[in-house]
């Protein structure tokens, strides 16, 4: 190095020359580190927070030995979650509504869960005032963790967990404009407080009938007459004529040697493209899935996001839809009015119909509103984020407009004569061979511009929709606009 | 109180990482009496480093044998910048503070995951350093090191075939040869010496396309060998490095693309044909899904480094050890979880200042073998950086390599050793080579005319 601050210009341009390649060497090199450079900044700004939160990272319990778990709070500030420290020090993890809120906040300790999980981070970091956590940390005390301020809504969540009663099923409200998740109930359920003394016993259960598993994202189920909200959606936009169709319906529909039967064999008549949907008419829709095309049905159910990743934070099950060009006629059949291979979650289907709601466009939901520090600072807030528009304005225009008929004069017409202007569709999903069990669907919205509500009902092998899912619905309606 | 010590020391060391970073590159547009002072700084920062680090160490373990080791240390580093400054005083002293900077960054950081492992490495460090004390004068004195490829090529090759046959299987590749109980060696290490001296002493001699063939052919057979004991990372850092030096003796830049397409070429089919290649890229690509098992290492790698954050969680707070082979191949994630992020990209940085003062020494030199040998090594060192620092961040699938100097494991440990001080030894050749081309010019001048603008 010295030399070459000595030697003459014209011989270190010289040298630069002859080392051409050296210099590319030097370039490719340089250019690889700050690949490096730039990916750990990006890892340490970006992609940190989402890592660090998984539930398999055990430093996490680095950051609970300094830190006192935070609170869990409804969007009132209710307290759902709290950590109480006894005399001794001991920390207990005390969910004041017991199983009410059991899939929503979650637990802690045996592996995490709902909220727990998602803001774990947060809750086991502290933004108290910095000379308090120092003072703090020379006293070797512990500090106090940040408090998460949910979307939930204790009300509506009590008159979900209510209207379910003792039957196994799945509810989720969520509110169109922003993605808010305002209740989640999932049963049979179980109480986080309990989480220690009954975890052999819970973690040993199956999947049907397990208490740990959230029916809300993770159950999936066949969808039924609801699935009819997606066939309609598919006909409008592969025939410009659909609107103008007529159907006859004689109570079934044979095709080959399938046949198709309405809900309990009654004939709807001679009826539009809006009264096959409004009286959920398994024949007109049976009749439209054989003039479908498989291919371009797959396409639309893909823009719903069947098949596809959903933006939802918590564990979910993926939805299916299996329909393809070589499909048969029954098939056919049944994937149109919501049976053969479709499968779906409740999560899902309350996305579909917040999107409905919103002009098409979907909100990502979340569960956390935002976060505070202990005294109530706040550190940081969720804003509202659009994922993208799952079908155009006017698509979504139309759907509702069909949706409304269903409350109007179809079957859901017990939803009339609330405060509010609902539309919706219902569900009878058959589920086994057994064609006298089915599970109730309802999904539904109000009406609203301020204040608007999306919620999606199952109640598992209860009967009909309209008799089981929509009173519920309507409860929850009920509450939420009184 | 050792808590509020072990709180502000996160910041003291990544502040005293970023200086002693910062000298790396400011100091070489200074002048000669400039740099002195700058190098000099470079050690006092390393040295408040040093004991800032090991302080927090023993505040929080009390173990009393950390201060002796402590000492022994600061004497090591003491003894080798003295000696080497004395008899070689036109040594690089850029390469001298770089590589005690990272062998005591790799010691702190040993230290704090394995003391007896710690206390092995201490030792190694000093008999190798003694070693290479003599490296340079050996490179000095012996002229025939530029006639001899096929003794580093066929010494190398018996090497690494005698690790494919009877090596021990460990982690799935076979890397080392067990001599007796409690020692082995890991031959590639030494081999890679080897290789760059093999390729350097061939293509300096000839770059026609024949003598290019058949030093190519040879130069696969490595590399085809590594494949086979499945000691991936090994194999690409000899391929990289042979591209680079073939690029560089021949000018040819369609060497470099031919290669690089021939190894996506062979990467795709060794891609195909190995599962082990297989469970590396999907470990990589997808690590969470495979939680339990394949992307275990990588998983564990990412939570140390995103706990640590920016400022890391202060040495002996976080839980480095539960990524597997920590000490060896992820040692980066564990400076990261406990020094933070600021300190690992200054070590990083620090790498690449080492990297590019191998390449200028190579561009100063004349004689094509030196030249292309201090680029080998220097290559060598470089892509092994890339490999084990983009691994741990999964920035690209992880080959599990060591970072040189700072890794635990006495063969990597001699071994980079071994390349700091040849590139040294050979920078010191440079000056002789100045030396004797003045002398030249000076008779040349003479010889011809006197009135020379240029020179004075």
């Amino acid at each position: 190095m010295k030399k070459k601050n000595n030697a003459p210009k014209s011989e270190k341009r010289k040298k630069t020359r002859k080392n051409h390649e050296m210099g590319m060497v030097t370039y490719l090199f340089t250019g690889l580190f700050a690949l490096l450079i730039g990916y750990l900044v990006y890892f340490d700004g970006v992609l940190r927070e989402d890592v660090i939160n998984n539930p398999y990272n055990s430093r996490q319990e680095t950051f609970a030995e300094q830190v006192i778990r935070g609170k869990i709070l409804s969007n009132d500030g209710t307290v759902l979650a709290e950590t109480l420290v006894g005399e001794d020090g001991e920390e207990i993890r005390s969910y004041p509504f017991g199983d009410m809120f059991a899939h929503a906040v979650g637990y802690a300790s045996h592996g995490r869960t709902g909220v727990e999980a998602l803001g774990n981070f947060s809750l086991l970091t502290s933004n108290a005032f910095l000379p308090e956590r120092i003072t703090k940390e020379i006293k070797e005390e512990k500090n106090l963790g940040d408090n998460l301020i949910t979307t939930l809504d204790v009300d509506l969540q009590r008159a979900a967990y209510a209207a379910l009663g003792s039957q196994r099923g799945a509810i989720v409200a969520i509110e169109p404009s922003t993605g808010k998740i305002l209740c989640m109930v999932s049963k049979p359920d179980f109480d986080p407080n309990q989480i220690g003394e009954k975890w052999e016993t819970w973690n040993g259960l199956d999947s049907a009938d397990s208490v740990l598993y959230n029916r809300v994202t993770q159950g999936l189920y066949a969808p039924g007459s609801v699935f009819k909200v997606v066939t309609l959606l598919d006909d409008l936009r592969e025939n410009p004529q659909a609107e103008d169709t007529t159907f006859h319906c004689s109570g079934s529909l044979t095709q080959g040697n399938y046949t198709i039967s309405c809900y309990r064999r009654s004939a709807h008549g001679t009826q539009s493209l809006q009264k096959a949907f409004a009286h959920s008419c398994n024949t007109a829709f049976a009749q439209i899935g054989l003039e479908l095309d498989p291919t371009a049905f797959g396409q639309t159910c893909k823009s719903l996001l069947f098949g596809v990743d959903l933006p939802v934070d918590l564990p979910y099950s993926r939805s299916s839809f299996a329909l393809t060009g070589q499909a048969s006629e029954d098939e056919k059949m049944m994937t149109a009015i919501g049976q053969g291979q479709t499968m779906v979650s409740p999560m899902h289907m309350a996305l579909i119909t917040a999107s409905i709601a919103n002009k098409g466009v979907l909100m990502e939901p979340y569960l956390i509103d935002h976060i505070e520090s202990y005294t109530g600072d706040q550190v940081r807030a969720y804003r509202p984020k659009a994922y993208g528009s799952l079908m155009t304005d006017v698509e979504a225009g139309k759907l509702t407009e069909y949706m409304r008929q269903v409350v109007e004069s179809g079957t859901a017409k017990t939803l009339n004569n609330l405060p509010v202007t609902v539309a919706g569709k219902t569900g009878s999903a058959e589920y086994s061979s057994d064609k006298t069990k089915s599970h109730a669907w309802f999904i539904g919205f109000s009406m609203e511009e301020e204040k608007d509500l999306a919620v999606c009902v199952l109640v598992e092998g209860a009967g009909s929709g309209g008799e089981y899912a929509v009173p519920i619905a309507r409860r929850l309606f009920e509450v939420y606009y009184s | 109180m050792t808590n509020l010590i072990v709180e502000l020391s996160k910041y003291g060391l990544t502040i005293l990482g970023a200086l002693y970073t910062l000298l790396c590159f400011s100091i070489l547009k200074k002048n000669e009496a400039g740099q002195e002072q700058g190098f000099g700084l470079q050690n006092l920062i390393l040295f408040f480093l040093h004991f800032l680090a090991y302080a927090v160490l023993f505040l929080q373990t009390e173990n009393e044998d950390l201060l002796v080791f402590y000492v022994a240390q600061v004497l090591m580093v003491t003894f080798v910048q003295v000696l080497f400054q004395t008899v070689y005083p036109k040594c690089n002293r850029l390469v001298m503070n770089n590589m005690c900077f990272l062998l005591s960054v790799g010691f702190i950081m040993l230290t704090r995951l394995s003391y007896d492992r710690a206390v092995k490495q201490f030792q190694i460090a000093v008999v190798s350093l003694l070693v290479c004390f003599f490296v340079p004068i050996l490179i000095r004195k012996l002229k025939f090191l530029s006639r001899i490829p096929w003794v580093y090529g066929g010494v190398g090759l018996m090497l690494l075939l005698a690790v494919m046959v009877f090596g021990e299987n460990s982690n799935g590749a076979k890397l080392a040869l067990s001599l007796g109980e409690r020692f082995s060696i890991q031959p590639s290490e030494f081999v890679k010496i080897l290789f760059a001296l093999f390729t350097a002493a061939r293509l300096a001699k000839s770059t026609a396309f024949k003598d290019v063939v058949v030093t190519s052919l040879f130069a696969a057979v490595h590399v085809l060998i590594l494949v086979f004991s499945r000691d991936l990372g090994g194999a690409l850092i000899f391929f990289m490095m042979y591209l680079i030096v073939l690029y560089v003796a021949s000018k040819q830049p369609l060497y470099l693309f031919g290669g690089l397409g021939a190894g996506c070429g062979a990467s795709y089919v060794a891609y195909q044909l190995f599962s082990h290649v297989r469970v590396r890229v999907l470990a990589w690509s997808d690590p969470f899904s495979y939680i339990d098992k394949e992307g275990y290492q990588i998983t564990q790698s990412l939570f140390a480094i995103g706990t640590g954050g920016w400022f890391g969680m202060g040495l002996l707070q976080g839980t480095p050890n539960k990524i597997p082979y920590v000490e060896q191949d992820f040692i980066f994630s564990a400076v990261a979880e406990e020094l933070g992020g600021i300190f690992a990209i200054c070590l990083i940085l620090v790498c690449l200042s080492s990297f590019l003062m191998f390449v200028n020494i190579a561009m100063q030199l004349r004689e094509p073998f030196y030249r292309l040998a201090s680029l080998g090594l220097g290559t060598l060192y470089g892509f092994q950086v890339f490999l084990t620092v983009g691994g741990g961040i999964k920035c690209i699938p992880s080959t599990g390599v060591t970072l040189p100097l700072v890794s635990y494991g006495g063969s990597s440990l001699l071994a980079s050793l071994l390349s700091f001080s040849i590139i040294q030894g050979m920078y010191l050749l440079r000056e002789d080579e100045e030396t004797k081309s003045e002398k030249e010019k000076q008779r040349s001048k003479k010889r011809k005319t006197k009135k020379d603008p240029e020179e004075s």
